[in-house]
This record gives C-alpha cells, structure tokens and sequence, in this order.
C-alpha cells in the first residue's frame, strides 16, 4: 500500500526589538545568565505587562510578508502551563484573534511550483532557558523569557521532506528582508517543529499526527521527516497503529525518538489576558507598516530574470539573502555586467566568504570595488585569471580594481606587436614542440601557451596568444 | 448545569502542582458546583447582539515604544529562588 504525506510545520520566529513584549528589559542574544529581567517577566505581584508597539510592528509586517489578512482588532490569552521555564505559569499568546491569518508562500522544489498556505501568524512570549545537568537539577536562565516570538503554523500543505525544506528556506528568506529577526537556527531565533502523518492515496482523511522536536538545522528538519515517514510506514504496513506523541529528532543517529505521549496532559485552559487590552488597528497603521517593506525574494527573483536575463537559477541564489541580493543590485546600479556581477557573486565572492567564515560585510569589498573589477573583465583589460588576484586584493584590503590594476602593472597585454615577439623568443627556444605539433600533437600548442602566460606574467591575452601563435608557427 | 467530580478538582490541581487529598477535592467539588450553578444564570441573557469582551475597561491600544528602561539586580532576584549556582537558578530536574 502507499501512504502519502502530510506535513504540517510550526516556525516560532524571534522578532529582533530592542526590549520584551511586555516589559522594557533588553531583549539580546548572549547577556549573561538572567541578567536582563524586569519584574513584569517573572509576574511580581503590582507588576502590569505593557504591549511593545514594535512588536506589533513586526508582528504585522512579517504577516503582511507571508500574505496574510492582518487583524483589525486582536487580543492576548494565557495559555496556562507549569514548568520551570516560565516562573508565570502561564505563557502570553494569542488564542483566537492572532496577528496575521490566511496567508501563504509559494516554494519551488524538484521543479514544480507550489502554494504553501500559512494558517495563521501569532504573537506571542518566549520562555527562559533551561540547562539540564547530570546530578538531578536542571539551571535556568531567565533572560529570554518575554522576548517577543511570532509562531507561523501553515496548513498541512507540506508533501515531501523537500517541500519543507523550500518552505524553510523561502520563509527564512522573506522574514530576513522584512528585517524583524535575524532567523538564525543556530542562536535559536529560528525554531521549527513538524506535524506529521500519512494516509492512503485516495483518503480524505488525516491519519494520527506525531510531533517532531528537536530540529536544529533545515536539514535535520529533512532528515528528521523523512526518517519519521520511515517509521509510521512500517508500523502501518504491520498492522499497527500510529499513536499520537512527541517525538525528538536525534542529530547523532538521524533516527526520531520517543519524548511523550500526548493526551489529556495538554489543557492550557486559555483566558484572555486581563491585564491587556485590546489592539486595534486601523488603515493607517496598517498601510505605515506596509510601506516599510522592502522588495521580496520573489519580486526581485523576477526582476532578475525578466530585467537583468539572469538565469533562473542565479535568480534564486543570488535572493536567499537581502545583504547579497543588495549588493548585487548595488554592483549593477555601479555600472557591472549583471551576469559577470552574478558569476562573480555566486563564484569568486562565495568561495571566499565560506573560506574565511565571514559574511559580506565583514570584508572591505564594496559594491563599486567589485563593479570596477568586472568592468576591467569586460572591456578586456585584464584576464580572468588576473582577475582573481585582482579580487584577492580587494577582499584583503578593499579599494578600486582599476587602481589596483594599474598599480600592480595588471594590465592585459593584448599589443600584438608585444605578443609576437614573445612568441618569437618562445618558439625559437622550443623547436622540439613546433615538431610535435607539426607531427599532429596537439598538446604542444597548449605548452607553448603556457610558456608565454609565463613570460608575461600571466598579462597575456590568451586568446589572442592562441591565435598568434598559430600564426607563428605555421610562418616556421 | 455542572456536576465537579473529585477527580476532576484533582486533574486541575495537579497542572497547578497542588496537592489535593480527597477530602478536600470532594469539599472544592461541591463548591465550584454552587459557583457554577450561579453563574449559569448569565446564560438565561439574551447576548444576541453584544460583542464579545475580552477586558473590562473600555480601553484599548495600551502601547509602550520599544525603549529599554532600568531591570531588576540580578543578586536582588536570586535572593528570593530557593538555589542559585552561577547566576543561574537550580530547580529539581523535571522531566516533561
């Protein structure tokens, strides 16, 4: 028999303000341990929680980002839990009434296009963190309790372990341009938990979901679902029942383990929150937040491929970041072919950045410095070859390649009087090879090219040392 | 109508980490029926066209800008935890 299917994912998203969600502390990765709490985070009797109006900001424009109604009136619920992480026993969020609702994004994945939609967008709290040690404690850190999150739940729309995989990547991207988080997994501004069931082709029916924790990395959100279809598939195919649990991925053996079983134990007895009042918002603040976000992936993606003829593909790497595709845009408002900017971008730029570790910013190269660089290629100034210790220069110390070029005595040497006699002098050392060329070893040529890049330095025209080398030869 | 079983008290008790012996679930039991019982009679209004009401004032758009402001002294809170090690505070570890 075969299954299909169905995953639905939850994104929790913290929102990159200045303080909490209801208090002023600071909200910041990295202080020292609970070192950034008010009062109001840990409930203190007299304490009164006050909405962050940024919050909502980036509550909004992250909704609008993803295509969603934005609410005309919300409201914050309590949803009632007891745990160490949250001295309040309850956690701030939005029930009935979230923030964004009926939105979608579309992925494109092994080749076709798709709408995923996006049930809702919620604001909400986070919770502190918690260290489990070896000797019967756990340590908590109240440092993060009341940042503000927004949790994204889609639909249950997701049908492959790559669908989920181009969700991630396409959701991270638009929440980056916003620029209401900094959507890193890694400091755990980006988190992500997958429903997941199957059903026979054919059946209507949603089959008994289980739900996967512990997902660290997109990929691990692949793996992890692709082993937990594994793993209902056998137990269907033998007869068993699915049962509905939380499950965690484990990173060191790719397989889904048991955390608990989920039944009863979940009541959250929801409230509205009586120490908040309701939001409303109106036409004008709704079309302020809207103005302030900036052109999408897929708007630019589009712009790419229809403006600059850029391939389909380039399109697509050049927009997983906003700090890349800007400085793609910049380098071709300086003056750069689009497609040599974007080779050199997805190439030389890249292989450089995950040398080094270092993000574009992080290095001295400026649009303009790249666009001088690709200009020099164009126009034949200097060779591709040059180029890239060109490049190396402006990465270590910045600048402008053609001053570079110029400088360093780069310049391609495309004189054909200057090239014939090197030439010259290069054939009349090596008579052995113009014989085995004349005897049909092709190869010969390609040593002879070789010698005179050699001579100059690299400097040479290649092509046109080909081509006068020929010539050349044949006068012999 | 709601008819509060023991076992129902002790079901929520326990989400609040109450201990909750049976004598006293069964007097909570009784009490929360009377509780119930009276105010059932909201139901017996006609709220046909009222809007639903999430807070009692009516005051809306509560907002604060996004502006750090003075928090608490880190040693002044862990005096009232009950075990702090590093600045982090120790509770008995709790298997979800």
């Amino acid at each position: 028999m075969n299954f299909e299917t169905i995953v639905g994912l939850e994104v929790h998203v913290e929102l990159k303000t200045d303080t909490k969600i209801f208090s002023p502390a600071p909200a910041h990765f990295g202080a020292a341990p609970n070192m950034n709490i008010h009062p109001t985070d840990l409930a203190y009797p007299g304490t009164l929680p006050t909405m962050n109006k940024q919050a909502i900001d980036f509550g909004m424009k992250a909704s609008m980002a993803l295509n969603c109604d934005v609410a005309r009136v919300m409201n914050f619920d309590r949803k009632h839990y007891f745990y160490p992480d949250n001295p309040k026993a309850y956690q701030v969020s939005q029930d009935d009434r979230p923030v964004g609702a009926n939105g979608w994004i579309e992925i494109e994945v092994d080749g076709y296009k798709k709408k995923i939609r996006i049930e809702r967008v919620h604001l909400e709290e986070d919770a502190g963190k918690l260290t489990h040690s070896e000797n019967g404690y756990s340590l908590v850190d109240l440092n993060r309790q009341g940042t503000p999150l927004i949790e994204i739940v889609t639909e249950a729309d997701i049908r492959t372990p790559n669908e989920a995989y181009a969700f991630l990547e396409k959701l991270k991207a638009i929440i980056q341009y916003t620029g209401v988080s900094d959507v890193r997994m890694e400091e755990g501004s980006l988190r992500c938990d997958a429903n997941i069931s199957l059903r026979p082709f054919g059946q209507e029916e949603f089959g008994t979901k289980t739900e996967l924790k512990n997902l660290n990395s997109f990929n691990f959100v692949r793996r992890g679902i692709a082993n937990e279809v594994e793993r209902q598939e056998k137990l269907l195919l033998s007869g068993e029942k699915i049962v509905q649990q939380t499950r965690r991925y484990d990173e060191a053996t790719g397989q889904t383990v048991l955390m608990r079983i989920k039944g009863s134990a979940n009541d959250y007895r929801f409230i509205n929150d009586p120490d908040l009042p309701e939001i409303v918002i109106d036409e004008d603040w709704i079309e302020r937040v809207r103005a302030e976000i900036p052109e999408l992936p897929d708007a630019r993606k589009n712009r790419y491929v229809n403006e600059l003829d850029l391939p389909a593909y380039d399109a697509h790497v050049l927009t997983l970041t906003k700090e890349m595709s800007d400085f793609f845009d910049e380098t071709v408002k300086a003056g750069a072919d689009a497609k040599l900017a974007s080779n050199w971008l997805m190439g030389g730029v890249s292989e450089y950045l995950n040398a080094e570790g270092k993000e574009l910013k992080e290095t001295p190269i400026t649009p303009a410095g790249l666009a001088s660089l690709v200009k020099l290629i164009s126009d034949g100034t200097i060779s591709s070859k040059i180029a890239k210790k060109v490049f190396k220069e402006l990465a270590e110390n910045g600048g402008d390649a053609a001053v570079i070029v110029k400088e360093k005595g780069l310049v391609q040497i495309s004189d054909e009087g200057t090239l014939r006699k090197v030439i010259g002098e290069i054939l009349d050392a090596n008579e052995q090879s113009i014989e085995d060329y004349k005897n049909g070893k092709d190869r010969a040529v390609g040593f002879l090219v070789g010698q005179v890049m050699k001579a100059t330095k690299g400097q040479a025209n290649p092509p046109l040392v080909n081509k006068l080398l020929l010539d050349e030869i044949s006068k012999r | 109508m709601s008819n509060f079983t023991k076992e129902d008290i002790q079901y929520y008790a326990n989400f609040a980490r109450i201990d909750m012996p049976d004598a006293e679930a069964e007097k909570f039991a009784t009490r929360l029926d009377t509780l119930l019982e009276f105010s059932d009679r909201l139901k017996e209004l006609d709220t046909t066209n009222v809007e639903p009401m999430t807070h009692p004032l009516a005051i809306v758009n509560v907002l604060r800008e996004d502006t750090p402001e003075d928090i608490l002294d880190r040693d002044e809170m862990l005096k009232s935890v009950e075990d702090h090690e590093d600045g982090l505070i120790k509770v008995p570890n709790i298997l979800d």
